[in-house]
């Protein structure tokens, strides 16, 4: 008796009742097309939040004052120098030490101010203006769309000129070019050098609403010379980033002479840190997404269980036939185990084709990422299934004895 | 059986017994049969209900075990065989034809006939060329890609038949083969097994129908699981067993 014969019977078995077949092998195809679905859904929104911090700079380090009791925010637009915790130029320029941070690409000393625009009579109020050194476009990941950043010699000069993010652009230019226009910014005409490349909103802030200018253009005519309100760092790559912010911790500590004790009075945000609490909730939801995937499946292989016991019943008569013919108790145990095994392969395949189809779709505000794992496991699950699930049944029927068996009307 | 003059037993039964259930509720369907058939013999198991010729069929035919005593099929001793070597001697050695047939549904009168070789694992053309033949013989060489259900009760049987020959077996097995047959499809099926007998088939027909039981040369009478009578159908009609053979020896 060969393995090609049992294949066959186990075939004609399955073609006799097309329709049960085909409801069993749904079962496993719901299954298996949920798991390759589900996980991708959950790939594809973990890849979303990543693209999202990636926008902000993945070698991103914000050093900034502590908000202590007072003066952080007073200090914004007037420079008041407070008493607590300034954060200067000095401190920026002390981040940038190959001997004692060796981790810290560049910096950009940052101080913001909120403005208003105006442009032949139309008037947008700049949600913030940063006020920095060229580096800043690098470590926060802004691109130019037109025209050109600014430069050093634009910063030591305190020349008056001006990148706007694309919602200014569009609120005060509308369709026009506003590269080389004149804008005013608090009454100060400021010459637009560039446009920087959209990012899109990110909650409920808009990150378009947005200039930059050099810095020392900035504290000329909007902030004062006082404290900066940030330190922008750019790590040397985005597996330095905790390394340089336990550098940026120490020479801060120093500069501002602060007891290894005390709270210190500013604050180094770790934009990786951040990613890493985000990449592990969407790890999460993914492995919680496949749970319920996989139960699916299981469902789907308790029907092939279920199948298999009203196939054995009702063909107990034929197993008694080819046990008296000859059959050996192996032949009718891989007989059924086959038709289990090809129900749930079948379906497997099917699930697979559907999971992929699926996948082109854009589920709930996400595009899906296919995990090729979770193919090749889920193809896998529904094999083993199919021997799990159709071992008890074909068994049954392999110890059927031949006397009863024939009996059976 | 002193054996030297006579031809080598197929069926080789001493004193079998065979008990269903436990103690006090124990039946005992046979109670000691010993019986020898030689090769080529036609015999005929006869019995009303309940008299153990359905559990003589099953331990002839190797479907059960006896409780207690010896059973030699074509020499092998089978009574302690695994469930196994059961099959597989069910296999070699034996062509069962049952009442009701027993052709698997929606399965061609070839494939029904090439079902015991493809057990007995023998390759396709081979299995291909024997089945055809055997249903050559039963006379259903233009029926052989019908399918049970097109075809009438006397063609089933005979393709039940041409399954039971086609392994070449020491012995066909034939339970009540009539049983479900109209008289003229019986006389066909009956033709049949007397054309097998006369090419040389040892073959063993249980039946409750003596007209039936008139085809074979041998009748044996079974009632509460034993032997009653032991005939042989001669020239001078029917004449016991035990007779003949004590005659035939002096």
């Amino acid at each position: 008796m060969r393995f090609r014969e049992v294949f066959r019977f186990a075939f004609a078995g399955l073609k006799a009742n097309k329709l049960r077949s085909a409801l069993t092998t749904l079962g496993i195809l719901i299954g298996v097309g949920a798991v390759i679905l589900l996980v991708a859904v959950g790939k594809g929104s973990g890849a979303q939040v990543q693209a999202n911090i990636d926008k902000l700079g993945t070698n991103l380090l914000e050093v900034s004052r502590q908000a202590g009791g007072f003066g952080a925010r007073a200090s914004r637009n007037t420079g008041t120098q407070s008493t607590v915790s300034a954060l200067t130029l000095a401190d920026a320029q002390a981040l940038v030490d190959p001997v004692n941070a060796p981790d810290v690409l560049d910096e950009a000393p940052v101080v913001t101010a909120s403005p208003t625009a105006t442009y032949q009579g139309a008037t947008h109020p700049i949600a913030q203006l940063v006020g920095t050194y060229p580096a800043y476009l690098t470590a926060t990941n802004w691109q130019i769309a037109e025209g050109s950043s600014i430069t050093d010699d634009d910063v030591s000069q305190a020349r008056k000129v001006i990148v706007i993010g694309q919602t200014v652009a569009t609120d005060l230019f509308g369709t026009a070019d506003p590269v080389g226009q004149q804008v005013m910014i608090n009454s100060v005409p400021y010459s637009v050098e560039g446009v920087l490349q959209a990012k899109g909103s990110s909650g409920l802030q808009d990150a378009d609403d947005f200039a930059i200018a050099p810095l020392t253009t900035v504290q000329d005519s909007l902030s004062g010379f006082g404290s900066l309100n940030q330190i922008v760092v750019q790590a040397k790559s985005a597996d330095a980033t905790t390394a340089a912010q336990d550098e940026i911790t120490s020479i801060l500590t120093a500069r501002h002479h602060l007891a290894a004790t005390a709270s210190p009075d500013f604050r180094v945000l770790n934009q990786q840190s951040l990613l890493a609490t985000s990449s592990s909730t969407t790890h999460t939801f993914t492995v919680l997404l496949g749970a319920v995937a996989a139960i699916s499946l299981l469902v789907g292989g308790i029907g092939i269980t279920n199948i298999m016991l009203v196939t054995v019943t009702e063909r107990t008569r034929e197993i008694g036939i080819r046990k008296a013919l000859g059959a050996p108790r192996a032949a009718i145990l891989g007989q059924f185990l086959i038709e289990a095994v090809m129900l749930s392969l079948i379906g497997g395949a099917l699930g697979v084709a559907a999971g992929l189809i699926g996948t082109r779709f854009t589920v709930a505000g996400v595009k899906p990422v296919i995990v090729p794992a979770s193919i090749a496991l889920a193809f896998a699950v529904s094999a083993l299934i199919g021997l799990f699930f159709g071992s008890f049944p074909a068994n049954r029927a392999a110890k059927l004895h031949p006397i009863q068996a024939l009996r059976h009307e | 059986m002193s054996g030297s003059n006579g031809p080598k037993p197929v069926i080789e039964l001493a004193d079998i017994h065979k008990t269903y259930g436990m103690d006090g509720t124990a039946v005992h369907a046979l109670r000691g049969v010993s019986l020898t058939v030689p090769a080529g013999d036609y015999v005929a198991i006869m019995g009303a209900s309940g008299s153990g010729k359905s559990t003589m069929m099953n331990i002839v035919g190797c479907l059960d075990v006896p409780t207690s005593g010896r059973y030699l099929l074509d020499g092998i001793e089978v009574e302690h065989l695994s469930d196994r070597q059961l099959a597989l001697v069910r296999n070699r050695k034996i062509g069962f034809v049952f009442q009701s047939f027993n052709l698997l549904p929606r399965t061609t009168a070839l494939d029904n006939v090439e079902l015991p070789l493809i057990y007995a694992g023998v390759g396709t053309t081979e299995r291909r060329r024997r089945a055809r033949a055997a249903l050559e013989l039963v006379g259903l060489g233009e029926r052989l890609n019908h399918k049970p259900q097109e075809l009438s009760g006397g063609q089933q049987q005979r393709v039940a038949v041409a399954r039971a020959l086609v392994t070449a077996p020491s012995l066909i097995l034939a339970d009540e083969p009539t049983g479900n047959l109209d008289s003229t499809s019986s006389a066909d099926v009956m033709a049949l097994f007397d054309r097998l007998h006369q090419a040389g088939r040892t073959i063993v027909l249980i039946t409750h129908e003596h007209d039936i039981a008139e085809h074979a040369e041998r009748a044996i009478r079974l009632m509460d699981g034993q032997i009653v009578s032991d005939e042989r159908n001669g020239e001078r009609g029917w004449i016991s067993e035990q007779h003949r053979v004590q005659h035939g020896s002096v």
